[in-house]
């Protein structure tokens, strides 16, 4: 353990959370240009890990697109969001237009729809796990981030501490609950469900290393084709949360997809935090000593 | 201090609005009840102690006791919060400086004990000395447990809290003190000895000028994280809270006198500290629930990401 590493790139996290031993971090890249909404991911994950129905009507509709889902959560460890939008007739992405325009002059631009499959980050810098006061929460020899469901005992604090929304609480069963990456698949030497059932190969499971590779080039070849607004989401280790084990590439703002733009691990901020704290107790020391400094009445 | 800077974008993307955070699983009046509770615990500590080594019986009396009580109060409202109550003690599995609720826990537990301790040694009248060490030593826990609730809700994701991290800890500071001055003044509107707790009327007005202005701080630091806290229901509790805290602390100018303004005083006092948390959650609440928080707050730290325009949805 080098200890003490809350923000920052970190070349062995594993390793950094006291593995001796261990195998190569893995991790997704989730290709959202290839995502045809299937939801293949969706149905596989709930059928290897057993995931119970959400809570309500499981018919519920959400009305605003063909996403039924709405958000990650505590029984939805993959979410695929579904984006309708106008762009320039003759800009780019033309293979993403569904509706060509219609209008006489053709000045309301074409539609396309943007499909992504959102899952857990399993963050370099985890944040749930940072604070997580059971212990429940625990980094994996793969580089995962687990909770371990017969240790939490449900104080939610995870639930505050994500940037992303992703972990919460099951309110039936009072603990809090998220994608494991298949840890259990994983230990078997095979690849996560989701990625197993996606057919476009949108989402890719392997090495960090060579699905940064893999990303890079593809970002490459969709600039290239004119596709501009294609981006890496969370592939940097520089970033907020040391990068991602699981990334993404975009074709438009993260916010778009109900991704914050700039996510930032909160325990980067703690030590001033705690500074602050033994500021604000001698403020109270201070408090109670002018109270009694005067003479008793 | 440029205006300008503070503004966010007019418009900024979403996807249908939905928030990209969880909005906390922490309730009313659980979280704010333990918060409550625990820095009046802690502020009684001190006061016990000190009111302990300067000869003030009745006061240091009162104060272990009202300290022993909170602790056990407060913590039946942790506990209460879990989604598995019957784990609680998996809390002291591990110790961990990165979790607030893990050193919370510790601290909470240690003080818990020592201000029984001290609270039992009263009552009975057995082993001062052991009684007299531990009201000291919880002086320390108690110092820590009043302050360290800032940490824990300042260490997240949550906009309104995470940036306010100076403003809510120094809230809790005040509050501390008002709450254990509150607790005072309740006792001196019914106890025979009314000059011993002095003190603690005193230390309710420095409490309550601490808290308001820290609750001032709340709503005007620059960012737009400040405006859950003057608007919605963090900003209607806030208001609330700065009136009944401003309305206690005048009426214990009139309190040495009177012990009527004594107990009016205490309730106002306490009014004031719990709707000043209900205000901090209320206003966390907001700021996870609109992601204009988490996309504006972030835009702004982006140099050169100009905010596109509103989409999907």
């Amino acid at each position: 353990m080098t200890g003490n590493r809350l923000y920052g790139p970190l070349a062995d996290v594993a390793g950094d959370a006291g593995y001796a031993e261990h195998p190569q971090r893995v991790g997704f890249f989730t290709d959202t240009s290839v995502c045809i909404g299937c939801k293949a991911c969706e149905v596989a994950c709930k059928e290897w890990n057993g995931l119970p129905e959400p809570g309500g009507d499981v018919l519920a509709l959400t009305g605003m697109s063909y996403d039924n889902t709405g958000a990650l959560g505590s029984n939805s460890w993959r979410h695929v969001a579904f984006i309708e939008q106008q762009v320039p007739a003759n800009g780019p992405a033309a293979d993403l237009i569904i509706e060509e325009p219609d209008g006489a002059d053709g000045a309301d631009g074409a539609t396309r729809w943007l499909m992504a499959s959102d899952v857990c980050k399993h963050c370099t810098h985890a944040a749930c796990l940072d604070v997580c006061p059971t212990g429940a929460l625990v980094r994996t020899e793969f580089g995962t981030v687990i909770v371990q469901p017969d240790i939490c005992n449900g104080c939610a604090y995870c639930v505050s501490a994500c940037p992303f929304g992703v972990i919460d609480r099951r309110e039936d069963d009072g603990r809090a609950w998220k994608c494991t990456m298949c840890y259990d698949r994983l230990r078997g030497g095979l690849e996560p469900a989701c990625a197993k059932a996606c057919p476009t190969d949108s989402i890719q499971f392997g090495p960090l290393d060579e699905l940064r590779a893999t990303a890079q080039a593809r970002l490459a070849d969709l600039h290239a084709s004119g596709e501009t607004r294609a981006r890496l989401y969370l592939d940097d280790p520089e970033d907020g949360i040391g990068g991602g084990g699981a990334f993404f590439l975009l074709l438009d703002e993260p916010e778009v997809y109900g991704l914050p733009p700039d996510p930032v691990v909160t325990s980067r901020d703690l030590p001033q935090m705690w500074r602050w704290a033994g500021t604000a107790a001698a403020v109270l020391a201070a408090g109670v000593a002018v109270a009694f400094a005067g003479r008793r009445a | 201090m440029s205006e300008e800077l503070q503004v966010p974008p007019a418009e900024f993307s979403s996807y249908y609005g939905r928030p990209i955070l969880k909005v906390t699983r922490w309730r009313e009046p659980h979280l704010p009840a333990y918060l409550f509770l625990g820095e009046m615990s802690g502020a009684l500590a001190l006061v016990a102690a000190a009111a302990h080594a300067t000869g003030r019986r009745p006061l240091a009396s009162t104060a272990r006791i009202g300290s022993a009580a909170a602790a056990v109060a407060g913590a039946g409202f942790l506990t209460a919060e879990l989604g598995r109550p019957e784990r609680f003690l998996n809390m002291l599995r591990v110790a961990k400086p990165t979790s607030p609720l893990s050193m919370g826990s510790w601290i909470l537990a240690s003080h818990s004990g020592l201000v029984s301790a001290a609270a039992a040694s009263q009552v009975t009248g057995l082993v001062p000395g052991v009684g007299a060490l531990a009201g000291a030593a919880a002086a320390l826990t108690g110092s820590a447990l009043a302050t360290y609730p800032g940490v824990l809700l300042a260490n997240t994701a949550v906009p309104a809290w995470h940036a306010a991290y100076r403003e809510i800890t120094l809230l809790f500071a005040g509050g501390a003190m008002t709450a254990a001055g509150a607790a005072g003044l309740a006792a001196s509107a019914v106890s025979s000895d009314r000059a011993d707790f002095e003190a603690a009327r005193r230390l309710a007005m420095v409490g309550a000028a601490v808290e308001s202005v820290a609750g001032y701080g709340l709503e005007t630091r620059p960012g737009l994280e400040s405006e859950p806290y003057r608007t919605g229901e963090g900003g209607r509790m806030l208001v609330a809270a700065r009136y009944l805290t401003l309305g206690g602390g005048l009426a214990a100018l009139a309190a040495r006198r009177s012990r009527m303004a004594a107990a009016v005083s205490a309730a106002l006092l306490a009014g004031g500290g719990y709707c000043a948390k209900v205000a901090v959650l209320r206003a966390g609440v907001a700021s996870a629930k609109d992601p204009k928080y988490v996309v504006a707050g972030q835009r702004s730290g982006l140099p050169g990401e100009p905010a596109s325009a509103g989409r999907g949805g």
